[in-house]
């Protein structure tokens, strides 16, 4: 059943028919994909749901595609975990990690995202789809795009790290490297959406490719047992998820699947790169462009498109934000490690080195439940946690070298 | 070309009559689409219509002014 109604003006409220656009024509206001949630009356349920495969198509009536996906058919469903050593070191009675840190089939949330994009893309007749990142993103448009048959180009800086090109290229994507500073390509990856017809992931299927992204909060719900948490942190780079957490929630209470819990929603960003949790803190809803300098590069996007509408939600929810140091971020990389035996990138490290810090400062309460998004795999940045980590301690291959190390550690031989 | 641009002016240039002057330096139709005032800082939905070459510099002139200039999409390179 297709309840997709039309693209709708975030801002003037205009209407457009189901198209490969992103703006209003009108005020330049972003477009949202709206629905006509009535048409669901008694028909999608929490026995259909659940009746489905566990992927983040058990939702589909939800997403703006028209029957099946094409691309992208087993991504999603990933772990809740209820995190209790994290829960005994950060002194918080109910805490859960969303773990998006293994989602199929390149290790981060944006697989949700450009699942439902490409799909899209295909039902358009586009043949080739396209991304402007520096990580994640660019290796979902690639390995979706191979596992569909399109052509898929990739436009990065041309200085990004080897690590980070071979996460793309491996899938047989057409990379783009481009000079210049962070506007001018940032630009040109805008003129170039507009130019060719292609379908470009986060510029003329923003629409739908960010509906994606709500598809996690249904599974978080569902996964706590048909509840929404009292409290949900999230990353934030362009905002996007932020409001679609806290879009999937609204759904899900206006069709009867869960009762309203009064969920806040809370923004993570690194100080290097915080312009929607400052514009928060300072009590503005005008965000103000910031230069990015942080390692949590999946972040750092400092002029974001829906930082205002991120900055709304948190209000509106009585939820707040935080950003914190990149020394931070580290050691809440390896705080999740070390307790959950969760290797998050540094993204994660922001989410949870954020919680952490409105849960000292009283604004997350430590008796209610809590669940911390965690958006992609700490595979992916090691360099800002090679120096940070436990180095082995070398021995001669001798059982009494070991010995004597055993015995520092306090073990004793078996008798 | 028809271009559409977020404008944000800082401190420094939220009082001055950019856009105006802008119309009297280079020959271009400019359009005003959504535009939002505070003390600090201002942000200005533009369409800039003109010769391709012109908008061109005229985009760098706002620049040169300390406007920031970005698409309507703002940022897309994501990570």
């Amino acid at each position: 059943m297709n309840i997709v109604r039309a693209l709708k003006c975030r801002e003037c409220g205009q209407e457009y028919d189901i198209q490969p656009t992103h703006v209003c024509e009108f005020c330049f206001g972003p477009l949202e994909v709206v629905y006509d949630y009535e048409k669901l009356d008694g028909y999608f349920t929490r026995e259909l749901i659940e009746s489905r495969p566990q992927t983040m198509w058990r939702y589909k009536e939800l997403l703006p595609i028209d029957g099946e996906p094409t691309v992208g058919a087993q991504n999603g469903f990933t772990p809740l975990v209820r995190a209790k050593n994290l829960e005994k070191a950060l002194g918080v009675s109910e805490l859960y990690i969303k773990n998006d840190s293994v989602c199929y089939p390149t290790l981060s949330f944006k697989d949700r995202v450009v699942s439902v994009a490409l799909s899209k893309a295909v039902e358009f007749g586009f043949k080739t789809v396209a991304c402007a990142s520096t990580g994640n993103l660019a290796g979902s448009v690639a390995a979706n795009a191979a596992a569909a048959g399109l052509e898929s180009y990739v436009f990065i800086p041309h200085d990004l790290e080897q690590g980070k090109v071979l996460g793309a290229g491996i899938f047989g994507t057409r990379i783009i490297g481009i000079k210049g500073k962070y506007d001018d390509v940032n630009r040109l990856c805008s003129e170039v959406a507009g130019k060719y017809g292609w379908a470009f992931v986060n510029v003329n299927v923003r629409p739908f490719y960010a509906e994606g992204s709500k598809s996690l909060g249904y599974e978080v719900m569902e996964q706590l047992g048909w509840k929404a948490p009292k409290h949900i942190v999230v990353p934030m780079a362009s905002g996007s998820l932020c409001t679609k957490i806290h879009k999937s929630i609204k759904e899900f209470i206006q069709l009867g699947l869960i009762e309203d819990n009064g969920t806040a929603m809370y923004g993570a960003q690194a100080t290097g790169c915080s312009p929607i949790a400052k514009s928060v803190k300072d009590g503005t809803d005008l965000i103000h462009p910031v230069i990015a300098d942080t390692i949590a590069k999946s972040l750092a996007i400092g002029n974001p498109a829906d930082g205002y509408y991120a900055n709304r939600v948190i209000n509106e929810t009585d939820g707040w934000a935080e950003d914190i140091s990149d020394e931070e971020v580290v050691d809440a990389m390896k705080l999740l490690a070390e307790t959950e035996g969760i290797f998050a990138e540094t993204a994660g490290g922001v989410t949870l080195g954020c919680a952490k810090k409105m849960i000292e400062s009283g604004k997350l309460p430590r008796d209610e439940s809590i669940v911390l998004c965690i958006t992609g795999n700490g595979l992916k940045t090691q360099e800002a946690v090679v120096d940070a980590i436990t180095k082995p301690r070398i021995i001669d291959a001798s059982l009494k070298d070991f010995d004597a190390l055993a015995e520092a550690d306090g073990f004793e031989a078996a008798a | 070309m028809r271009l559409r641009v977020y404008l944000t002016f800082d401190e420094s240039t939220v009082r001055e009559p950019l856009i105006w002057k802008l119309a009297k330096e280079f020959d271009v139709v400019t359009n005003i689409r959504t535009a939002e005032v505070k003390d600090h800082m201002g942000l200005v939905g533009l369409e800039i219509d003109g010769e391709d070459a012109v908008v061109e510099s005229a985009t760098e002139w706002l620049a040169e002014q300390g406007v920031k200039v970005a698409p309507i999409e703002q940022d897309v390179i994501e990570g």
